[in-house]
């Protein structure tokens, strides 16, 4: 027998996958293909206290090695999703991670409010959105201000708060000590780095919003440097993600010191992904005869 | 219900310059598939991650096999060009058209690449079809759609049929029917439903955008569509393609 068990801030995932916000929707849009009672967790996309219009489109663009978003945190608030979507993931067994996000300190906190209500796990505070002018990537850059949110949506949070890193920052262990000073209880990272792509014939950014977060598995060195760098840094469970397309590579965010590992990109590149991935650990771990996930957990020191 | 097949490839041809007819066999899919849906074409190599949504030009439900009908524009549909065996594909993704089997007299329109998904359309409409296409040069299909109804043919640069766009050809022609399908780039699409508008035609349009997952969940493929005297954004991939003309917010 072997444990993929791992415990996130008290909450026991049956195995270290989860999926990165606003890449598996509300978890409904991947039913078809994948079996969510297999999911560690699901990290469902960025909800706020107010339905967001996101974007103008094109909001997509495939670059080398990922592609760019700009889609600006679309959502229908959080009263819809209380009411559509959290009864359709509790058909499932699998841990419920929502994503909040907000314009301003106020907008997360009401946020955490309605949702410290609902029937979730965990909830993954986005300070590291780059698409949304307000909000979002500003609250993840500064530390003091990092300090600040965390701690005011502390106060409303009824759920363990995990603090979702952006990587566009000098120094990515500052805003962690930050974000846990703050009275973050985890850490997820890394959010997107912020990308660009031109049309060379129409002589504009393929973006309507000219700049956009940047994805896929050319920015995985980069992520399981920072998820390294923060597991060294700070002493709360760690969520890595960033260019994860299969089980090596979630490997090796665990081995660099992540409890649990997130899918994002990867879901569109094969909607089986997770489910892949989890598989794959198993057999990694079968094959290497490693009994419990926890032990190879920041291995390489 | 959507499914992924490893589909066998049964015929791979160019058409047209950089244009190619692909049949797949992919039994579930086609079972469900319907006109005016597409399907996502995953190419398994690491430069190219998305996978490609291209329409649906014929369903043979019975035999299992679906046709589509793609230009060669990027590195993605260069690579389709080139295979013989298999592809992995997903479907059936969106909503396809709407068709109503007690209208009499039906509105066809189609442009450049936008053309195929309406052979399978015409397939299903009951009633009196006018059909009016129209590409930068000659369009494809126009043989296979003849089938169906009367052809009117554009071409911008005048090199077959009439000259000008096709919603050029439609204002000179003055057809009548009860509803309008049609397909093709976005700018023909909103010049087209100004013209339903004028003439008091309900018309379907199928929209493309970018897009990464096509089944809804990254909310990549924004279109602004009204909403309650104010807007919101909606999925090309899952609300659509087809949107109702007058829903749409034509801006650039």
């Amino acid at each position: 027998m072997i444990n993929t068990s791992v415990d996130i801030c008290g909450i026991k995932f049956k195995n270290p996958v989860t999926t990165a916000s606003g890449t598996f929707g509300s978890g409904r849009e991947f039913a078809d293909f994948v079996d969510l009672n297999r999911l560690g967790a699901i990290t469902v996309k960025g909800v706020a206290s107010r339905p967001w219009k996101g974007n103008n489109s094109p909001r997509i663009a495939e670059v080398y090695g990922g592609m760019l978003n700009s889609v600006g945190l679309q959502n229908p608030g959080a009263e819809y999703f209380i009411k559509n979507d959290i009864p359709f993931l509790k058909q499932f067994d699998t841990k419920i991670i929502v994503n909040i996000c907000g314009h301003s300190i106020e907008e997360y906190c009401e946020a955490a409010e309605m949702l410290s209500e609902a029937d979730v796990d965990l909830f993954e505070l986005n300070i590291s959105c780059p698409n949304v002018s307000q909000g979002g990537i500003t609250f993840g850059t500064e530390p003091k201000m990092a300090e600040k949110v965390v701690s005011s949506v502390k106060k409303y949070s009824k759920k363990p708060l995990i603090v979702k890193l952006t990587p566009n920052v000098t120094d990515i262990t500052e805003i962690a000590r930050a974000a846990v000073s703050g009275g973050a209880d985890g850490i997820s990272l890394i959010n997107t780095l912020l990308g660009m792509k031109i049309d060379i014939k129409k002589r504009k950014s393929v973006l309507a919003n000219k700049v956009g977060g940047f994805s896929g598995p050319a920015i995985k060195p980069v992520a399981v440097r920072m998820v390294y760098q923060v597991a060294n840094a700070v002493n709360v469970p760690i969520i890595g993600m960033g260019g994860i397309l299969n089980y090596e590579d979630a490997l090796e965010f665990i081995m660099a010191g992540a409890s649990a590992v997130a899918v994002g990109t990867a879901n569109f590149n094969n909607p089986y992904a997770t489910v892949d991935i989890i598989d794959g650990i198993e057999n990694f771990m079968l094959e290497n005869n490693i009994k419990d996930i926890n032990d190879i957990r920041g291995i390489i020191g | 219900m959507k499914y992924i097949e490893y589909a066998d490839i049964l015929e791979n041809t160019e058409i047209e310059n950089t244009i190619y007819r692909m049949t797949l066999v992919c039994p579930k899919i086609a079972k469900e598939a319907k006109a005016g849906q597409f399907v996502e074409l995953y190419t398994g190599i690491g430069e190219c991650l998305l996978p490609r949504p291209i329409s649906i030009n014929e369903i043979d439900a019975k035999n299992g096999r679906i046709t589509i009908i793609y230009q060669t524009v990027g590195k993605g549909t260069q690579y389709f060009s080139t295979l013989k065996n298999n592809l992995k594909i997903m479907g059936s993704c969106g909503n396809g058209f709407s068709i109503d089997q007690n209208i009499k007299k039906s509105i066809v329109v189609g442009g450049g690449i936008g053309i195929p998904p309406l052979v399978e359309l015409c397939k299903n409409i009951k009633g009196d079809i006018e059909i009016f296409l129209g590409a930068k040069t000659k369009p494809i299909l126009i043989e296979k759609l003849s089938e169906f109804g009367k052809v009117y043919v554009s071409s911008d640069d005048g090199s077959y049929g009439f000259k000008g766009n096709v919603v050029e050809l439609i204002e000179s022609v003055k057809p009548e029917g009860e509803i309008i399908y049609s397909c093709g780039p976005k700018i023909m699409l909103r010049e087209l439903s100004k013209w339903a508008e004028k003439n008091k035609i309900k018309a379907q349009v199928s929209l493309e955008e970018r897009m990464a997952c096509g089944i809804g969940a990254c909310v990549g493929c924004a279109v602004k569509v009204k909403k309650d005297g104010d807007w919101q954004n909606l999925k090309v991939c899952k609300d659509g393609p087809v949107f109702m003309s007058d829903e749409v917010i034509w801006d650039d």
